[in-house]
């Protein structure tokens, strides 16, 4: 009998597990993919709010700054790549200056350091790119980015390390009521469990109502991006948002840790859960109001589109509750942006839940909360050949764009939570991530992956379960 | 401390060794990231190479091994599995397995390391993102080097040169290939490709069309092809779908220029390689540049014949010193033209006869280049026919360079428009 079952592995489902791994208690992560990150922490703005958006009084504003702290902690703790880089939300007009005065008193409000409304002079001074025609910013020094999907799984990496059981490709079919808590139908059979925690994203409404009453909605919404090449990544060194409006909080310019430049989103509400198309006007629209804000933005420099899906509920905040129907079963649903920025303190939340609802828990006496992950690319001539020396994969390289070796991707693939699929590498490495796109490497990854998991080359994927990327031997198809 | 350091062992890295030997070069290192030299063309199949150099026609594995040969008589080195990290004025900075992470000293530096395809993001095709969306050249190297099979249906985007010959070859595996998809009203591809890799198997080549939608959730279920208009913009209920469970892409090359950008070496924004002189010359003294990496080549052979001239370049800087101060003549590629290189010609320096290669941005029937200085026309060559996907040549003179006034521009016009 588990003591916890966690259904989702996304950057709630992650931080949850780690967080519950720190106590004497029995949990296990059940995710419908073949890896973390899948869903929407692998596809949005990669940045960590300061925290003067959200509504005071709302669990967004009450997770959001509690979070970022936690989470530059964690992240050096977990060697979760992130860089502290300060936030501006410039004014276009001076009908957008209350709009950054309201931001301003939201963000005191809700207990967010070291904001400042800058002149249109001193904005420039700190961010030349920015349109001449800016008429002040408000800064907000905590304001940072962060590998998204490095962090969940770093945070899912501890929480393997301390004991949490790790189901991949196991998505919950069926939960059924029993005497002490609940039963889960899953594609490895069925898993009981005292109590639940609801991190399925944009499927949380439906998980909910696989055992309780309907209480909530998830709608999803549509945001898309460019990333533009490491030769576009100085156009700002801070992110750069535009002034919110009710449809959100507007197209961003961002620095990223890996050096590349992201540029978006819009917002397009979507009926199809699994929709992650990019559309001509979509990314037309995001390269117009971009260029509002930075007008040299360079769009022929563009190495990747995709799109994220928000997972919004109708009640407008996060959910972060006992279910009401449903003794034992705890949403944390609802989970948009700032969720990447609020994971940490959800986390904590939902062990708070836990406890007070009876489920009694004590501190492990050891909790392993260290991980260090080798990166060829940011080490000193001395320190590769101290690393090669030892290992000569570490001088064997793979990624030729991003200086990803093969030793690289052998650490990730002895892991915790090895990849099986090109993309697991990527967002584990690196490897694909630059400016070919994997046209070079993605061959040599794929015959690692298939020698190394023993595999045949057919049966290793792109991403999901079923996107494979060859047929097998030529010779054999053709037959 | 060795003479020179070339990076890349494909075709434009062993033309130039080579050259650098006959010219009487010393001590030359040849770095390589592959496990073996040839470059690209380790996975060009299919014939068509050194019909202008050698006057026969060979494969890409063939031609390359022409200069392999030749190099293996030399005591030229070439440290393979070697991957070039950073370039200075005097020392390449590499990483191997072997060796480890080394700087090694030299008097000059050839960057030969080639181009890289346009990925999706590049043009930003809108739709679903599933596997089986490869460039054409990702698709090469699985088919003919790893010997898998990439897909059973096939559509090609871009008419390329690459996207054509992959066109043919997925054919000869036993794909169907659906159609050869190209936004312009004419192909980039040479025309013999055209009748040889679609004509000939009966592909249907699609002008001034483009992708305007990608379907699948995990795998490519399907395309939809739409008509562009004189903007190409796709003209709406112009779509035609297309099942299929492949999409090769051809929409482009980009020289790699990341080594050399960050040397601080000077770029052109027009080709994306160095900007050099009449000798393949970068900003960097002795430091040249040749191949793909520093425009990019439709024939092999073209680059055969340029990355001759990097080596014997870099041997002279070797030997003999920098080239002395000289006049400078600026080219530029004015209406009509995509790119002129080189970039500049120093009048000292130049040969009795110096080829400007150019591209023209559209197809021209009947034209004119015309070559002017600010003091009027130096010259006009006659054309019968030009398309963007091949290169042009035309010879200066030294007497032209000299009455140039410093600087000359190309520009095309039509006879009779």
């Amino acid at each position: 009998m588990l003591d916890v079952a966690i259904i989702g592995c996304g950057i709630t489902g992650a931080a949850a597990a780690y967080e519950l791994s720190k106590y004497q208690l029995n949990i296990a992560v059940f995710e419908r993919e073949n890896d973390v990150s899948e869903g929407t922490t692998k596809a949005n703005s990669a940045i960590l709010h300061a925290g003067y958006d959200p509504k005071p009084g709302t669990l967004m504003a009450r997770t959001n700054v509690e979070g970022v702290r936690l989470a530059a902690e964690i992240c050096r703790d977990l060697d979760v790549p992130y860089k502290k880089t300060g936030s501006l939300v410039v004014a276009f007009s001076d009908g957008d200056l209350p709009t950054l005065r309201k931001l301003y008193d939201r963000g005191l409000q809700n207990g967010v350091p070291g904001l400042k409304i800058l002149s249109a002079a001193q904005t420039l001074k700190m961010e030349p790119g920015l349109s001449p025609d800016i008429r002040g910013a408000l800064y907000a020094p905590t304001a940072a980015v962060v590998n998204p999907w490095e962090y969940a799984l770093a945070m899912a990496e501890t929480a393997a390390r301390n004991g949490a059981a790790m189901h991949f490709s196991c998505g919950v079919s069926g939960i059924r009521k029993t005497k002490n808590g609940f039963a889960l139908t899953t594609p490895k059979g069925t898993f009981e469990a005292k109590t639940i925690l609801n991190a399925a994203g944009l499927e949380a409404d439906r998980l909910h109502e696989m055992a309780g009453e309907k209480e909530f909605t998830i709608k999803a919404s549509k945001g898309e991006y460019y990333i533009l090449d490491k030769e576009e990544g100085g156009r700002v060194s801070r992110v750069v948002f535009q002034c919110p409006t009710e449809q959100g909080k507007g197209v961003l310019v961002s620095p990223t840790v890996h050096g590349v430049l992201i540029v978006g989103p819009n917002a397009q509400k979507t009926q199809d859960r699994e929709d992650l198309s990019s559309t001509a006007e979509g990314l037309g629209f995001v390269a117009e109001k971009a260029l509002l804000t930075v007008p040299g933005l360079d769009f022929s420099k563009s190495i990747r589109n995709f799109s994220g899906l928000r997972a919004a509920s109708d009640t407008g905040d996060f959910i972060i509750a006992e279910s009401k129907s449903l003794k034992g079963f705890f949403n944390l649903a609802g989970i948009k942006s700032p969720g990447l920025s609020s994971a940490p303190a959800i986390a904590k939340m939902a062990a708070e839940l836990l406890l007070k609802a009876g489920l009694n828990f004590k501190p492990k006496e050891t909790f392993i909360n260290r991980r260090r992950v080798v990166r060829i690319a940011g080490l000193s001539p001395r320190e590769i050949n101290r690393l090669a020396g030892g290992n000569p994969a570490y001088g064997r390289v793979v990624c030729r764009c991003e200086t990803v070796t093969e030793g690289e991707i052998l650490d990730a693939l002895r892991g915790p939570i090895p990849p099986r699929t090109l993309d697991a590498v990527k967002r584990r490495c690196g490897a694909g991530l630059g400016r070919c796109q994997g046209g070079f490497c993605g061959p040599r990854v794929l015959e690692i992956l298939s020698r190394e998991l023993g595999l045949p080359p057919e049966e290793v994927f792109l991403d999901r379960d079923g996107s494979f990327i060859v047929l097998g031997d030529n010779r054999k198809e053709a037959r | 401390m060795v003479d020179l350091i070339v990076i890349g062992a494909g075709p434009a890295g062993l033309a130039a060794a080579l050259a650098a030997r006959e010219a009487g070069l010393g001590k030359i290192l040849v770095v390589e990231r592959e496990g073996a030299p040839g470059g690209i063309l380790n996975q060009c199949i299919h014939n068509g190479f050194g019909i202008e150099y050698f006057g026969e026609e060979l494969t890409g594995p063939e031609y390359a091994e022409r200069f392999w040969d030749d190099l293996q008589k030399t005591d030229i080195e070439i440290l393979t599995e070697t991957m070039a990290l950073k370039v200075t004025g005097n020392a390449v900075h590499v990483l191997s397995a072997k060796g480890g992470y080394r700087i090694l000293k030299t008097r000059s530096v050839i960057l030969a390391m080639g181009c890289r395809e346009k990925a999706r993001g590049s043009i930003a095709l809108p739709g679903d993102r599933p596997s089986g969306i490869l460039t054409a050249g990702t698709a090469q190297r699985y088919v003919n080097i790893e010997g898998l099979a990439v897909g059973k249906r096939v559509v090609v985007l871009g008419s390329g040169d690459i996207g054509l010959i992959m066109a043919r070859r997925m054919t000869l595996e036993g794909a169907k290939v659906l159609a050869c998809v190209e936004i312009m009203p004419y192909s980039s591809g040479l025309t013999r490709n055209i009748v040889q890799c679609l004509n000939d198997f009966d592909i249907p080549l699609y002008l001034s069309h483009t992708i305007t939608d990608i379907r699948g959730k995990k795998r490519l279920t399907g395309v939809t092809v739409s008509r562009v208009d004189d903007c190409l913009r796709p003209v709406p209920g112009s779509g035609i779908d297309f099942e299929c469970d492949t999409l090769l892409l051809s929409v482009g090359l980009i020289p790699e220029n990341e080594l050399t950008r960050a040397a601080g070496i000077k770029m052109d924004p027009k080709t994306r390689g160095a900007v050099v002189y009449e000798n393949t010359e970068t900003s960097l003294p002795g430091v040249f540049a040749c191949g793909n990496v520093l425009h990019v080549h439709d024939i092999a052979d073209l680059v055969t014949v340029e990355s001759q001239k990097a080596g014997r370049a870099a041997a002279r800087h070797v030997l003999v010193g920098r080239e002395p101060d000289s006049p400078i003549v600026s080219i530029i590629g004015g209406d009509g033209l995509l790119y002129a290189l080189p970039q500049k010609i120093r009048t000292v320096s130049a040969e009795e006869d110096t080829t400007v290669y150019f591209r023209v941005n559209r197809i021209f029937r009947n034209a004119t280049v015309r070559a002017a200085g600010p003091g009027g026309e130096l010259g006009a060559f006659r054309r019968i026919h030009m398309a963007p996907g091949e290169m042009q040549r035309i010879k200066l003179s030294r007497e032209m360079l000299q009455k140039s006034g410093g600087e000359i521009t190309f520009i095309v016009k039509e006879e009779n428009a």
